[in-house]
């Protein structure tokens, strides 16, 4: 019987094509805009997660100061590391891999009459170990360059392109604002960062080069640091704390003046904007299906009204109260459900384009797909009982006697 | 169905007994029926005539149960169809009862195979079987050939025939046909006529039948006349005198 009705409901929707899409049409737009926001949404997380991880997922950064604070918070002044605290965590801290203090300016790079503004970072070639970023050609700093603080660099890709072209860099002496600088090797491309940043625009200098020949200071701006495979990055973050607090002379009680940050803290700050982002077009969304659900529920009162003389003859056969119920109910669900399919493959087929068109992963979510299909389903339930009471529940003489 | 009366060779199939029947309340109200008794036997033939507003329709909607009458008792087949619900009525008609109205009420767009099979589907008669019965119920009528053709590919008469079948499918006690033939010409009712009379005849169908004109009446094997509410006379028809 049920199968018979929902056939029977599905000739009816055949019979007025037109008509039967542009009742379910708030449905459609309405799941095809979950679907399309909440695949684009998993697609961004997936991006962000994979980008961090190829930073390096058992990386820290160790940065003076606090870490991400809300509105208020207070940015207390705080005591800058040096290269001193790089070596005392190498030191004391167990399971670490490398180790890296690093510090950053930027610079204008010139080589011949090019010349190119990017950024200058100085580092060890642990630096390199952490990021897992090789080189593409030439070697990393000696023992000697890095204790002396040579003029010689390591430049990326970017660099090579603007100032060498296609002309072989190694070798080559480019400047520096003031200080001439020989080229000793070449990194492998990284491409963009998440953040849309190029992560090749940049010049590596040995840190002690620029500290003393290029910013003037002593200052260390943070220091990378990656645990060995195995080991976990809270103990060693625990760890670091410890020592820090040690190295500052924090009271107990008072706050820590820098962070300790793992990517875990990175990736969830990133994924929560896209979340909310999410959240917020999902309810949107949500909205559209209510206004679907209306669309629904006026155009199965209509056809109601205008089936009246089948409903009459119907009941004057012997139809009970509940089939007809049970029909009208059927061919509410079943159109509103035919709704969402369509709205989930338009759904689909936009979230699949836009992420072609952003460069970003389709990441199919088959939860969603079900849950849109059942809430398109439900509103056909909620908003066609209405309707479908009111057919049953005809007096079978006075609607037979409609016109 | 509760019968509080056995039934027996004597009882009638139909029997009303004071049928009244009030539409509002007060001053406004309005007696269709003022007390009502007739009795139709299991085989009969029966017209019904009577100017409008004479309570006919009414007292035909409460002989097909589809109204319930304000006093008086209903027994059908000796049951007593007042205590029955809505629900129960319905199965009452789609059990004994077979409807053919005056604008034919076929489902539009839908294949008279499809019109014929609706009561069975009611009745949860398996795909095969309701196939079955309705190729044969449309064969009955004259209309084999046609079974996947829409009423608005039909005629007025084969539309009329296929709503008949849809009655004659479920093999009722009684054919309930309200003015069956007053939306056809004078040949195509002639037609009806004869198929309904051969159905009454043949499979011994109870037919009442609603009508306005007097030749269609002279079919049937009594005629009973409305005035006021009331059963004003009662004759034989052509068939009796025959």
């Amino acid at each position: 019987m049920i199968w018979e009705t929902v056939i029977l409901a599905l000739r009816a929707i055949r019979r007025n094509v037109l008509r039967s899409f542009l009742t379910v049409l708030g449905i459609v737009i309405g799941v095809a805009a979950v679907i399309t926001m909440v695949t684009l949404g998993d697609g961004a997380t997936e991006q962000v997660r994979a980008d961090i991880s190829s930073l390096g997922s058992n990386m820290l950064q160790v940065r003076p100061g606090q870490g991400f604070r809300g509105p208020g918070g207070v940015r207390m002044f705080a005591e800058r590391f040096e290269i001193s605290d790089a070596q005392a965590i190498e030191r004391e801290i167990a399971g670490l891999q490398a180790v890296a203090p690093m510090t950053d300016q930027s610079a204008q790079a010139i080589y011949g009459n090019r010349n190119w503004s990017t950024s200058v970072m100085g580092s060890t070639n642990d630096y390199l170990a952490v990021r897992d970023w090789p080189l593409e050609q030439g070697r990393v700093f000696t023992e000697a360059e890095l204790k002396s603080g040579r003029a010689v660099c390591i430049l990326g890709a970017t660099i090579v392109k603007e100032l060498f072209g296609d002309q072989d860099p190694l070798g080559a002496f480019i400047r520096l604002d003031r200080l001439s600088c020989q080229v000793v090797g070449v990194l492998a491309s990284k491409g963009q960062s998440s953040f849309g940043q190029d992560q090749d625009d940049l010049v590596m200098v040995p840190i002690r080069t620029l500290q003393r020949r290029i910013a003037g200071n002593t200052d260390v701006k943070a220091v990378m640091v990656s645990a060995m495979d195995g080991v976990s990055t809270e103990t060693v973050k625990g760890d670091i704390e410890r020592l820090m607090r040690e190295r500052r002379r924090i009271p107990v009680g008072q706050d820590d003046d820098f962070h300790v940050r793992d990517m875990q803290e990175i990736v969830s700050a990133l994924t929560s904007t896209t979340r909310v982002l999410t959240a917020l077009l999902g309810a949107v969304a949500a909205v559209s299906l209510l206004v679907g659900g209306i669309g629904i529920m006026n155009i199965m009162l209509v056809s109601v009204t205008e089936r009246t003389r089948e409903i009459g003859t119907r009941l004057a056969i012997g139809a009970r109260e509940n089939e007809v119920l049970m029909q009208f109910l059927i061919e509410a669900v079943v159109l509103s459900s035919l709704g969402g399919l369509f709205g989930i493959a338009l759904g689909l087929g936009a979230a699949a384009l836009g992420a072609h068109l952003l460069g970003m992963p389709f990441v199919l979510n088959p939860g969603i797909v079900v849950l849109a299909f059942v809430f398109s389903a439900s509103v056909g339930v909620v908003f066609g009982f209405f309707p479908a009471r009111r057919a049953a529940r005809m007096d079978p003489i006075e609607a037979l006697r409609h016109e | 169905m509760s019968a509080t009366t056995p039934e027996s060779i004597e009882s009638p199939l139909i029997r009303l007994e004071g049928i009244t029947k009030v539409y509002g309340s007060g001053t406004a109200a309005v007696h269709a029926l003022k007390g009502v008794d007739l009795k139709i036997d299991k085989g009969e033939f029966v017209a019904v005539m009577g100017p409008s507003g004479s309570g006919k329709s009414t007292c035909m909607n409460i002989l097909g149960c589809l109204d319930t009458p304000t006093a008086g008792a209903y027994r059908f087949k000796g049951a007593d169809v007042g205590v029955l619900s809505r629900d129960q009525r319905a199965l009452l008609r789609r059990t004994f009862l077979g409807f053919v109205f005056q604008g034919f009420n076929l489902l539009s767009r839908t294949s008279a195979l499809e019109n014929v099979e609706l009561p069975l589907i009611y009745r949860g008669i398996p795909a095969r079987e309701r196939h079955a019965k309705a190729r044969d119920a449309l064969k009955a009528v004259g209309l084999d050939g046609w079974e996947y053709h829409t009423p608005a590919e039909l005629s007025g008469g084969q539309q009329q025939r296929v709503a008949i079948a849809r009655a004659m499918v479920i093999e009722p006690e009684v054919l309930m046909a309200d003015e069956p033939t007053g939306n056809l010409d004078s040949t195509r009712s002639r037609e009806i006529m004869d198929l309904l009379c051969s159905f009454n005849r043949d499979r011994g169908v109870t037919i009442v039948m609603v009508t306005h004109d007097a030749r269609m009446a002279g079919y049937a094997g009594r005629i009973i006349r409305f005035l006021d509410g009331l059963i004003d006379s009662e004759e034989p028809g052509r068939r009796h005198a025959l």
